[in-house]
């Protein structure tokens, strides 16, 4: 049978990094097929091909059949290949008619193109229940109809091929229901759908067919009806175990950090952490596992007071915080919480920073960058070097930017700033990401003298493995809520894989 | 993707880039002397003469370089935390106008109080003209390129108002106030040298200058050694981290501006307490966007910021020297020269940076790397 859109073989790399590598994929026409994989599986790097906006360095593209060679967007619309970008591409003070008419304007006046815009822009919002009024402004619609005008805009140019790129990451349920009943509408027309996801629950509800990658490769092609959550799951995140952690078991002791009922809803109204409950105890960890993008971020930062708590009760240390409080990251620090945040280059670091002045970082009004008024760089070499030993950050050069340490030793220095402070609380996030093998067997170790030495960890990682050999209970993240905790020792990736997928505790074991 | 460009040692681009953007300058503008048949070797024998040889030549060069000082500390202190201050002008007026109305209310007290009080209202004055911008900026986003130049128009229309109105001297007409009480003058140079018994040439050149270059020793002081430094870097490298690591990054913001627009407050006790001892409409001369070029120029370092400013005051000094020497050369002329190397070190800066870089590191292969 001829497929409408087939790949073969296609690779492509960033410098150093395989994005892509050996990609095959088979989309028939008239099906929703699901490609599915972690965040920085290569995802996106993949539609970007399709859709022309990279190039690949090796592989085949071909669209029913034929072997194209896609070099621009522009080509790969000719070709009939429409995509719906994560981020929406447009312009907020056009109406919904002129931004569908950007790119086919016609001829020299408007009016021309005008009529025909609207007319193609009445039929295909009739045709797929596309409903939304041609001469409202883009800025007065909400973000389920701004994505509708881009699947207008997609489709006018009579695509075959919908590419959307994490379509509901942005959308409320109702609204992410809505989208799934209009691409059900253009498959029965004879649409071929991409739907680029993490969420699994989205794969099983609407897809035909799947394909998952996973660290820039296809692991598998599943016909959807034939898998499960789990199976999806444990493909996605199924790295190979790397080392295995030595530890005893914990000694946990009294309570020292909690959540009631926490909840974050962000600016635009979408929920994002909903009911979340747990205590963390003193000499335990406390890990957070779950398919990244489930607000993971969002509750290590509300629990950091980088973000403000929507609902709920958070106690440190014996000292409530409500979303009533005024928190903010500095005062949830000096309560005695530890902090190694997740992207350690957005936040852990200024990389144009000296390692010496990384190493205050947070910390700079301390006695750590001198006791008097102004700074005292003898203390601070000083405190860096110290720890710098202590934590065997290589080179081991204080004045060195942060940049240009590697991802391990850049990693160490967040962890060895934090570490030092002593917390009664830490918060650690994807503490081994990016890091070589050496350096995660470093950081373990660390990680578990903290929590022997009575510190309240809790522990996000989207590395299945890395939750499961270090923490002493689990507790599983989807879709902004908490599944359930377990014993560590109870959890098997299948359970886990469940759990991840959204089913309660009880069901799965 | 073309080839990254190898980064540039730092003695390069903190010496030899800025000298090569100023030979690139000045042989265009040499050119254009060429082009309408004068000798530009002669022109610049006498702008270097103008500016640093001639009697008083250097007192009135420093004079101008004061005001450069203090206007290039004030858009670099912004930098740091990457704002863009371009409200310097406007900072300037009002602590002009600062300093004249504590000037005037101190007329009974003795030079020892009012003097001080002066000077710090050009500050405080020029700082509250920040602020406005920077709590648009830090609480309500707006951006602070647009806000301080809205707000420089806002300050010339507020002194045309007041300069053509409660404060025009008597029996003036042009708009200017009355002089200042006399113990609220800064001491002239050529004066505080005769103290000492040094006789030297009268020129503007006006204890403010003394105070630029504690400035530049505060800036120093500020940057790289207080904590509130520490904070300003961060916001300006990455407000994430910032507020990460436990920053106020909107009370920084708007700290920063307020110490920005102090900076450039004070450049109107040079012109107003050293010199002209009134407030004259129109007195900042567009200095406050010069300072925007001896910033860029300077590399927001205050060694930086000294060399950029001596060289416009040599600019603005040896230019005028030009104009009268010479017939063809006319002012424009001059302006021309000055906007030339704006362009080069200021625009343009870093447009002879990746063939330099790729020189560099040709010349001397990878080590540069190694410890950069």
């Amino acid at each position: 049978m001829t497929y409408a859109l087939e790949l073969k073989d296609v690779s492509k790399s960033f410098g150093l990094v395989h994005a892509n590598k050996d990609i095959d994929l088979a989309v028939s026409p008239g099906s929703i097929h699901g490609i599915i994989g972690e965040n920085g599986a290569g995802k996106s790097t993949l539609m970007n091909i399709i859709y022309g906006m990279h190039r690949a360095d090796k592989g085949t593209i071909s669209f029913n059949g034929q072997q194209v060679d896609v070099r621009s967007s522009a080509d790969a619309i000719e070709h009939g290949i429409g995509m719906v970008h994560q981020h929406f591409m447009l312009v907020p003070t056009f109406s919904v008619l002129e931004n569908v008419m950007l790119g086919s304007e016609g001829g020299l006046t408007l009016s021309e193109g005008r009529a025909t815009a609207l007319e193609r822009l009445t039929h295909l919002s009739t045709t797929y229940n596309l409903e939304v009024d041609p001469h409202a402004l883009v800025s007065d619609l909400n973000v389920g109809q701004r994505q509708r005008v881009e699947i207008i805009k997609a489709l006018k140019g009579g695509a075959k091929v919908l590419i959307l790129d994490e379509p509901t990451g942005v959308l409320t349920p109702q609204e992410a229901d809505q989208l799934f009943e209009i691409l059900k509408v253009l498959r029965d027309d004879g649409v071929s759908v991409l739907l680029i996801t993490h969420k699994l629950t989205e794969i099983m509800d609407i897809t035909d067919t799947v394909s998952i990658m996973r660290q820039g490769e296809m692991v598998g092609h599943r016909k959807t009806s034939e898998t499960s959550p789990q199976d999806l799951a444990e493909l996605m995140v199924g790295r190979e175990v790397l080392l295995e952690v030595t530890r005893t078991p914990a000694t946990p002791a009294e309570v020292r950090f909690s959540a009631k009922n926490l909840g974050y809803t962000n600016s635009q109204g979408v929920v994002e952490l909903e009911d979340i409950n747990f205590e963390v105890r003193a000499g335990e960890i406390l890990g957070v596992a779950g398919v990244s993008g489930n607000g993971q971020t969002q509750l290590m930062e509300t629990l950091a007071g980088m973000l403000p708590l929507t609902t709920g009760v958070i106690n440190i240390l014996g000292t409530e915080v409500t979303s009533a409080d005024a928190t903010s990251p500095r005062i949830i620090r000096d309560l005695g919480v530890g902090h190694i945040p997740e992207d350690r280059h957005t936040h852990g670091l200024i990389l144009d920073f000296e390692a010496r002045e990384n190493m205050i970082l947070g910390f700079h009004d301390s006695e750590l960058a001198g006791s008097g008024k102004l700074f005292d760089y003898s203390a601070i070499q000083q405190n860096c070097e110290d720890k710098m030993a202590h934590f065997d950050v290589r080179p081991s050069n204080p004045r060195l930017s942060a940049k240009n340490f590697s991802g391990g030793n850049q990693q160490k220095i967040v962890i060895a700033r934090e570490f030092s402070a002593n917390p009664g609380v830490l918060l650690v996030g994807q503490p081994t990401r990016g890091v070589d093998v050496g350096a995660i067997e470093f950081i373990h170790k660390q990680l578990l003298e903290l929590r022997d030495a009575g510190c309240a960890i809790l522990l996000v990682s989207v590395e299945l493995d890395e939750v499961m050999s270090l923490a002493d209970r689990i507790m599983v993240l989807c879709d902004g809520q908490n599944v359930g905790i377990i014993d560590a020792e109870k959890a098997d990736r299948s359970t886990l894989g469940l759990m991840m997928a959204g089913q309660k505790a009880e069901a799965a074991t | 993707m073309s080839k990254p460009t190898p980064p540039l040692p730092r003695w390069a681009d903190i010496v030899l880039l800025p000298l090569i953007n100023l030979l690139a300058a000045l042989v265009l503008c040499g050119l254009v002397i060429f082009a309408i048949g004068e000798n530009p070797f002669a022109a610049l024998k006498v702008m270097i003469n103008g500016a640093f040889v001639y009697q008083g030549a250097l007192g009135y060069t420093l004079f101008y370089t004061t005001s450069f000082i203090f206007t290039g500390l004030a858009v670099a202190i912004a930098f740091h935390a990457r704002l863009f201050n371009i409200g310097a002008e406007g900072q300037a007026s009002l602590g002009g106008l600062g300093a004249t109305l504590v000037a005037f209310a101190m007329a009974p007290i003795p030079g020892i109080i009012a003097l001080p009080l002066a000077i710090g209202s050009a500050a405080l004055f020029g700082a509250a003209w920040g602020i406005v911008p920077g709590y648009l900026q830090a609480k309500r986003g707006s951006h602070i390129v647009i806000t301080t130049i809205m707000f420089n128009f806002i300050a010339a229309a507020l002194l045309v108002w007041l300069l053509a109105g409660m404060m025009l001297e008597p029996g003036q007409f042009s708009p200017q106030s009355s002089l200042l009480p006399e113990q609220t003058w800064l001491p002239k140079i050529h004066e505080m040298l005769g103290w000492i018994g040094l006789k030297t040439t009268a020129t503007p050149l006006n204890a403010s200058f003394l105070i630029a270059l504690c400035a530049c020793l505060f800036f120093w002081v500020l940057v790289w050694r207080s904590r509130l430094g520490y904070e300003i870097r961060t916001v300006g490298q990455n407000q994430e981290a910032a507020h990460y690591s436990g920053i106020n990054v909107a009370r920084v913001i708007i700290i920063t501006m307020a110490i920005s627009g102090a900076f450039a407050g004070l450049m109107a006790i040079n012109q107003i307490q050293g010199v002209s001892h009134k407030l004259i409409l129109g007195f900042t001369a567009g200095y406050g966007f010069t300072g925007i070029a001896v910033a860029l120029m300077g590399r927001n370092h205050p060694v930086g910021i000294f060399l950029a400013a001596l060289l416009f005051g040599a600019l603005v000094q040896g230019g005028t020297e030009l104009d009268f020497e010479f017939t063809v050369i006319t002012r424009e002329m001059v302006l021309l020269i000055q906007g030339m190397i704006i362009l080069f070190s200021g625009a343009l800066a870093y447009m002879f940076n990746p063939p330099l870089a790729r020189l560099l590191a040709r010349i001397f292969g990878t080590k540069e790397d190694a410890n950069a």
